[in-house]
This record gives C-alpha cells, structure tokens and sequence, in this order.
C-alpha cells in the first residue's frame, strides 16, 4: 500500500510540468475537466510503469493501441544460418581467443563498437552461432537483439521502452510499428554515419519572380 | 439644392491657372502609374513587392503609419480652434480636417494594397463580416480610422454646404463631432501604435513609449504641411492667414520636437545600455549589422534633420524667417517619414524572428503603388482645398457664383 | 465530433439569422448587378467557424469536385473535428536530430506547399554552433553541406509550436485563424484577407505567406486533404504547419514524424500519460522555445541524452 502510494506520488510530481502548462487554459470548467482527466490517466496507469521487456508488454490493455515490432533488417545474403560455416561438430572445438579473424573482413574492418575491449564472441554464442547471448550466457535469437543492447546501454534502453529514443511509425493511437535497436544501428558500428542534407530553402532575395 | 452645391463645385474643380491644370495633371499621372503598378502587382501577387516571409511588412505599411500620423495631427489645430474659440487658428482649422480627410484616404488605400485577398474587405466589416473584436488592434485600428474619416467629412461637408448658400454651420451638429473627433484623432495614433507595441515578437516595437512617441512625432509632422500651405494659400488667395497663427503652430511643433527627441533618446539609452539582444534590431537602424547597412544613411539623415528642424523652431528669431521655417519644416517632414515609414517598420523585423536578416527596399512596382496613392491623396486634399477656400473667402455661395471668379491655386510647392 | 465547423460551439443556432438575410439580399443584388459571373457565393460566404454541419458537407463536395477537376485525380477534403480526450503535443530531441532536412520536404509533399517561386516550407532548420548554444540570432538555416551534423554544429528545426495562448490568432483582425480543442491552430483560407498580422505577431516565423499563386505540379499533389490543412491554397492567404490535421485526425503520426530518419520527433496525445511526448517530458527534462513571451506552445523540446 505503502508503496504503490509513494509510486503515484512520483508520477503526479512528474507530471507537475504538464498540470502547470495544462493549469493555463483560461476556462475553469475546461481545467476542472481536464485535471481530472489527467489525475484519472495518471492513476490508473502508474502500474504500468514496469520492468516489461519489449515495449509490446507496456500497452495499456484498454485501450486500442498496438505495437508491432519492426520486421529485423535483413542478414546479409547467404550469411544466415551462420552454423552453415561455424558448425563445431564440422570445425572442432571453438578458439575463444579474442584475435584477427581471416574471414569477415567487412565486420572487422568497420569495426566500432569499443572494439578495443569487445570482439565476436561477447555477443555471438560461441556454441551455437545462430544466436546470441547475455553476459549471463543466455541464448537470446538474432530478432531480440534489443536484450543484448540493453545490457550495456541501459538508460538507452528503458527510453526505447517508452518510446523516447528510437521511432515509431502509423497511427499515434492505433496500431503502430516500433523500430528495434538494429533497425537504425548497425550493431557492428552503432554510431550514425553523416548523411547528405536536402537542399536548403531559397533565400528570399533569390525568389523573384514577377519583379519589375 | 444638393444638386446646385454639386454642380458649383464641379465647376470650381474644373477650373484653375495653367499651374493649377499642371499640378492636377501631374496627379493624374502619378494615379495612372499607381493604376498600372498595382494592377501588375494583383496579377502577380504581392510576390511583385520585395516583401518575404523574414519581412512581412514594409513600405505600404510603413507610409501607412506615418500617414495615420499626419491625419492624427490635424486635432493640434482643430482643438484650441473650436474649444477655446481661438480666433487666429479658427479659420484655418478646417483645412486640418481636410488634411485628415485626404491622410485618412491614403492610409485606408495603403492598407487595402498590402492585403493579399483585398477581395475579401467586406470581412472585416461589422456586421457583414466577423471582425475580431475586442481582441484584434488591426479590427479595432480599422474601425477607428472610418470612424475618423466619417466625423471629419461629416464636419466638412456641413460646414461648406452651409457657407455655399451662405448660412453659419449648425453648432449643435458641428461642435459635439469635433469634440468626439478629438479623442479620435489621439486614438488612431494609439491604435497604430498598439498594432506595434502589442507585438511581444517583435521587441523593437513592443515598447510602452511608441504610442506617445507615435503622438509626439505626430504632432511635429503634420502641422509642417499645414505651415506650408498656409503660406501658399496667403500668397496666392485672400485667405486672412495671421503670422500670429502660423507662430503659433510653430511654438507648439517645436515643443512636440522636444519630446520628440526626448522620447528618442530614452529608447536609445534603455537599449544600449542595458545592450541585450533586444538591442540588434535597434543597431541595425543606427549602424547596421555586419555588411547589412540599407537603413544607416537614412536613420543618421533623419536624426540630423531632426535636430536642426527642432532648433529652427525652437529661436523665435529663426522660425520668424520664413525661409528658415520652410526649411524646417521640410526637415521635420523627411525625419518624421524616415522614424516612422521605414526607420519603424524595417528594423522591428530585421532580423526576423528566428534571427534570419533579409535586407528589404521596395520594389519599382512599390514606388509606382505608393506613387499613385500619394497623387490620389493629393489629388483629394487639392480638390478639397480648392473647394473650401471660396467657400470661407465667400467668394462662392449659391446666390452668385461667379465663373470668373479666380480659383485658388496650388502648386507643388505645397509639399 | 463530426464535423470542425462545429466544434468552436457556433452552429447555425448562433448564427444571426438578421445578418443572413442582409447577406442573401446583398448577394442576390450584388448577382443581378453582375450577372453572377464570380465567386459570389464566396464573396459573401461566412466564416468557415459560422457554417452548420450541412454547410460545410456541401462546401466540401465543392472543393472535392473543384480539386478533382483542376488536379486530374480524386481528391478528398475531410472535415474531420478534433477527438473528444485528445490535446495534441510535440516533441523533438535536439540531441538527435542531425540536421538532414528529410522533414522539411516530407511536410512539403504532405501539405501540399508550393514548391518553388514561391517556395514555401514549414518547418525550418536552424543551424547553431554548440559553443554557444541555442542562440537563433546566430543560427543558419541556408547551410549546405556534403555531409550533416558538421563538427561543432547542432541543428534545430522550428515549425508551428501550437501555442495554447497563440498571439497570431489574438491579432487576425478576422477571426480567420483559431485554436481547436485538440490544440490545433488552424487558418480558414477563404477567410484569411491576408493582412499578415499573424506573421509579424508569430515569435516562431511559423505563418508562411503566398506571395504568388502557389505552384503545385499535379502529379505531385497529394489527394488526401483536409478542409483546415493540407487543401490547396490560393494566392494572398497565409498557411502554416497544422501537426498535419489530415493524418493526425484519423490517427496517424505527422509526416515529419514518419520521415525522421534518427527518431528525434515524438507526437502524441498530451492527456494520455503513456504517449510518447508525456513519456519523455516524464522522463526528460523539456524545454519550450521563447518562453518568456508566454505564448504556452504545444511543442517541446528536449535532450534525451
């Protein structure tokens, strides 16, 4: 009881900058109506605030929205089942060394993602390579990927959770689409690569026509 | 006998020395290229002006404001004339109103042209459309400006039709107006300048001083165009013009200068001293931002011409040389027109909100559009003036009118 | 809600039936003296927040049946009003958002803007250097470059910011310009006169004026169009971002949202604590642009890291 109070408290103090913003609608029936409707949002959805996994267990029963994860970018092809080349029972047993490989240039060259301290096998199971694992060893497949990112960027993590960092796409309260962590980052170099701008408006004095 | 007062006065209109013929005439060509610039200018869209986004408002609305000035002034002379029953300014009052009723004109036709849909005016008619009031100044700004304009014609056009057939005017008609038009002339200023003050956007117009800086400059500008055609007026009709009158107003515009540079400098000291950003707009008047210069000549000429018009006025000795006085005024007139038009305008919006500096002067079809509102105002004030001043020299009345007469002349001198 | 005309609480019942009489005696007089051969009907139309439910049906299927025509493709003009619970807000990372412009032209092909002489774009990127932080009176929005983010720049897009207390409605001498319920700040094109009061009044640079007839190319026009956003605009009028009132009122995201290729832009319902924009101005720490005019915009910025 106790606890679930304290819960609410924190939600409504943090919602303390939107009730001010909200409090400024000049019409006193208008603000009666809508701190109601906040404080009514803002209860009955303090529970909700919980350690989900995938922002699909966030979604607020009652209501009509959805979310669809992204369909994962595609493997590079012929790359998939990796077990086709790194099949222990065919290769022997697996070299955990961490080392220059004489395969998979393109990875190792485009390397950047604290390549100093991390290689392959911190992500990829060396056991069965079709998927991924935790620090804790456990396997998680190529389409939650998002679980591995997380262990490390955390903060990063509950924010995709809520839809803060990452994007989504169709219907804002219906059905929409989540994009996963290697949707936009390229788990081997993660950092955006600068892109070529659009052009920039035309200048004022450039934009004439009909001048005498 | 409506139709008699009409047909005499289109009889006076007609005719005129040669000097008075050229001076029409030219009118007429400044209305046909404002004819022809705005009908180019409606075809195009207001694509034709150099106005843009950064600068929405510009030349129209910057002669507009300085012409709701002029308007606003004609009170300096109409007040002492009918509430204190001044006898020297008495008889000159009535062309102030003229002069109003010909400013008013060309501000309502400064605004019209800078309307990208003036097709739908009708909008913001009470009734007929849905003005915003009591909310909008522009609503409020355009329902005072008729207000004004009807109180003035109302005034005049009973006044001169009593005199045409030789009656005084009816006082009780007459004198509560000009009282109601007193207030109104203030406000139309008040209002002008509100449109701007209002503006939390636009620091270099949201100040509390604009509205009694609009006033005071007001008050220097306008009675400077009466000085002048008082004295064209004296010469060349019998029109009992006192020196004592046109002293008088002289004193009094000197005053207004005072403050009028008073009020100036207030603003220049709050801005750069304190020199937060809020002070850009007014650097780029007073001496550019970077290599954006357009507007430093003009700002430092009106300054000049400021100062020297207000110590002209303020030696009794010098504003008594007519000479000195003309120059004056014609000084006041170009310092008023630069504060006001330009110097007001293009500055609160350079650089514009989101910091972005356009460099605006108008374009030739703005010169042409201003041209042939100027020469349609002008053209009123003539027609009007030609009107009145027989009238109050009792030259022309319904029982005699006199075809040979001679008409008043105006030339261009008078401005 | 059915239909906008309606939401602002001004239906035909009141209307001052003694205007309309004067209005309908104005226009048939006016169309005798002409032989009717304009726009009368809208010269002497009302103001689109005056018009009944009936009215604004039969308005729309003349805009639809004239869009059509002029533009060689079925075009739709919705009247969607605003959803009952539904107050709309906007939210944009300036710590992701790279300067790419891939919104300005997304919002530009949604809205239907004119493309060129007069360009007229919506949303604007400001380009500022991060050593001196947001400072706009040293911003850029004309860069051009091979590659964005340049080294020591951060970027900065503005559009309309939905004020709840919006100075360009206060100041439109018209009433041409209003806040609906769900925050939206709309522009009625037929009733705009063009007087640009709301551009010198707006702190955004928000309101885009067509200074010349809008250029469109048929084939990029697109036909799903609304009544108070996206539908074609005449020369004279003033228009600006309307959080995309077409999609955003049958549910979808805004075009910029869609298109950002970084993920910097949140859109979602203010009232609803588990949308998107509630959920970082939670978690995040928002600021608002100009604050100190007061103007209470429904668009907040923010760094998520």
């Amino acid at each position: 009881m106790v606890r679930s109070n304290s819960r609410v408290l924190r939600v409504v103090t943090s919602d303390t900058v939107f009730l001010n913003h909200i409090l400024e609608i000049k019409n006193g029936e208008d603000r009666m109506f809508w701190l109601a409707t906040v404080l009514a949002l803002t209860l009955s959805s303090a529970g909700a605030h919980g350690t989900a996994s995938s922002p699909a267990q966030v979604v607020n029963s009652n209501k009509k929205e959805k979310l669809v994860e992204a369909e994962p970018p595609p493997f590079t092809e012929g790359i998939f089942p990796c077990s086709q080349c790194h099949n222990p029972k065919v290769n022997g047993k697996v070299n955990p060394t961490r080392r220059e490989l004489q395969f998979h240039d393109e990875i190792q060259s485009d390397f950047h993602h604290d390549s100093e301290n991390r290689w392959c096998l911190d992500c990829h199971d060396a056991n069965n390579r079709d998927v991924l694992h935790l620090t804790s060893g456990a396997p998680v497949p190529f389409t939650e990927s998002y679980k591995l990112c997380g262990q490390c960027h955390g903060d990063k993590y509950r924010d995709w959770k809520r839809g803060v960092h990452g994007k989504r796409i169709g219907q804002w309260n219906g059905e929409k689409t989540y994009f996963l962590c290697v949707n936009c980052h390229n788990p081997h170099s993660p950092k955006f690569k600068p892109i070529k701008p659009l052009p920039p408006p035309i200048r004022p004095s450039e934009m004439n026509r009909g001048k005498r | 006998m409506a139709i008699s007062f009409l047909r005499g006065s289109g009889r006076i209109i007609a005719q005129g020395n040669r000097a008075y013929k050229i001076w029409v005439g030219a009118l007429l060509a400044l209305i046909a290229i404002g004819l022809l610039s705005y009908s180019f200018q409606m075809r195009q869209g207001l694509i034709a002006t150099n106005m843009r986004d950064q600068v929405s408002w510009a030349f129209y609305v910057g002669n507009f404001t300085f012409l709701v000035g002029i308007a606003a002034a004609a009170v300096m002379l109409v007040i002492p004339a009918y509430v204190y029953n001044w006898g020297p300014i008495k008889e000159v009052a009535i062309l102030g109103e003229l002069l109003a009723i010909s400013a008013i004109i060309m501000c309502l036709l400064f605004v019209l042209v800078d309307m990208g849909r003036p097709d739908r005016f009708l909008h913001i008619v009470p009734f007929l459309g849905s003005p915003n009031f009591p909310i909008s100044i522009m609503a409020w700004d355009a329902l005072v400006l008729n207000i004004y304009l009807g109180v003035n014609l109302a005034v005049v056009i009973h006044i001169l039709y009593k005199g045409f057939y030789g009656k005084d005017y009816n006082k009780k008609f007459v004198i509560p107006l000009v009282l109601f038009s007193i207030p109104m002339a203030v406000s139309i200023h008040t209002v002008t300048a509100f449109l701007y003050s209002g503006f939390a956007a636009r620091p270099y117009w949201n100040t509390a001083i604009l509205a009694p800086r609009f006033i005071v400059s007001a008050f220097c500008s306008g009675p400077a165009v009466l000085l002048v055609l008082f004295q064209v007026l004296r010469k060349r009709t019998g029109l009992p013009i006192k020196d004592e009158a046109i002293q008088k107003v002289a004193e009094l515009m000197a005053y207004a200068m005072f403050l009028n540079l008073f009020l100036l400098g207030a603003e220049i000291f709050k801005e750069y001293y304190s020199h937060t950003e809020h002070l850009l707009y007014t650097q780029y008047f007073w001496s550019g931002l970077g290599p954006h210069t357009t507007l430093v000549k003009y700002a430092w000429g009106g300054l000049a011409a400021s100062i020297c018009a207000f110590f002209i006025f303020l030696v009794p000795r010098w504003r008594r040389n007519m000479i000195l006085l003309n120059i004056g005024c014609a000084l006041i007139y170009f310092s008023v027109y630069i504060e006001k038009g330009m110097g007001l305008v293009i500055p609160g919006m350079t650089p514009d909100t989101l910091g972005e500096i356009y460099e605006y002067k108008p374009t030739l079809v703005e010169w042409g559009v201003t041209a042939g509102i100027y020469g349609i105002g002008f053209l009123v004030f003539t027609v009007l003036v030609k009107l009145a001043v027989p009238i109050m020299e009792g030259h022309f009345h319904a029982i005699s009118v006199n075809p040979t007469e001679p008409a008043a002349e105006l030339d261009a001198g008078a401005h | 809600m059915t239909t906008c005309g309606n939401s602002g609480g001004s239906g035909p019942q009141a209307m001052d039936s003694g205007r309309r009489d004067v209005l309908k005696f104005l226009a048939v007089g006016a169309t005798m003296a002409t032989g009717a051969a304009c726009d009368l009907e809208g010269f002497f139309r009302k103001s689109f927040r005056e018009l009944s439910p009936a009215d604004v049906r039969r308005m729309v299927t003349g805009w639809e049946r004239k869009y059509s025509r002029k533009y060689g493709k079925t075009v739709t003009v919705s009247s969607t009003g605003p959803m009952e619970g539904v107050k709309f807000g906007y939210g944009l990372d300036l710590s992701r958002c790279v300067g790419c412009r891939r919104c300005v032209y997304a919002c530009v092909e949604e809205n239907n803007q004119s493309r060129k002489e007069p360009q007229i774009q919506w949303i604007r990127v400001l380009e500022m250097d991060k050593a001196h932080g947001i400072d706009l009176n040293h911003s850029d929005i004309y860069y051009d470059a091979p590659e964005v983010p340049r080294p020591g720049k951060f970027y900065m897009p503005v559009q309309c910011q939905q004020c709840d207390d919006p100075p360009c409605v206060k100041t439109c001498p018209v009433g041409a310009t209003w806040k609906e319920k769900d925050g939206i700040v709309v522009i009625d094109y037929d009733w705009c006169i063009g007087c640009r009061c709301c551009m010198s009044a707006c702190p955004y640079g928000a309101r885009h004026f067509n200074w010349a007839e809008p250029t469109l190319p048929a084939e990029e026009m697109n036909p799903k169009t609304h009544v108070l956003g996206n539908r074609p605009r005449p020369k004279g009028v003033v228009e600006k971002c309307t959080f995309c009132i077409q999609r955003t009122r049958e549910g979808l995201y805004p075009a910029c949202v869609e298109i950002c290729p970084v993920g910097a832009r949140k859109f979602g319902n203010l009232l609803d604590p588990e949308s998107e924009i509630r959920q970082a101005m939670d978690t995040k720490r928002v600021f608002i642009l100009k604050e100190e005019l007061a103007t209470h915009p429904s668009f907040f910025y923010f760094y998520a890291t």
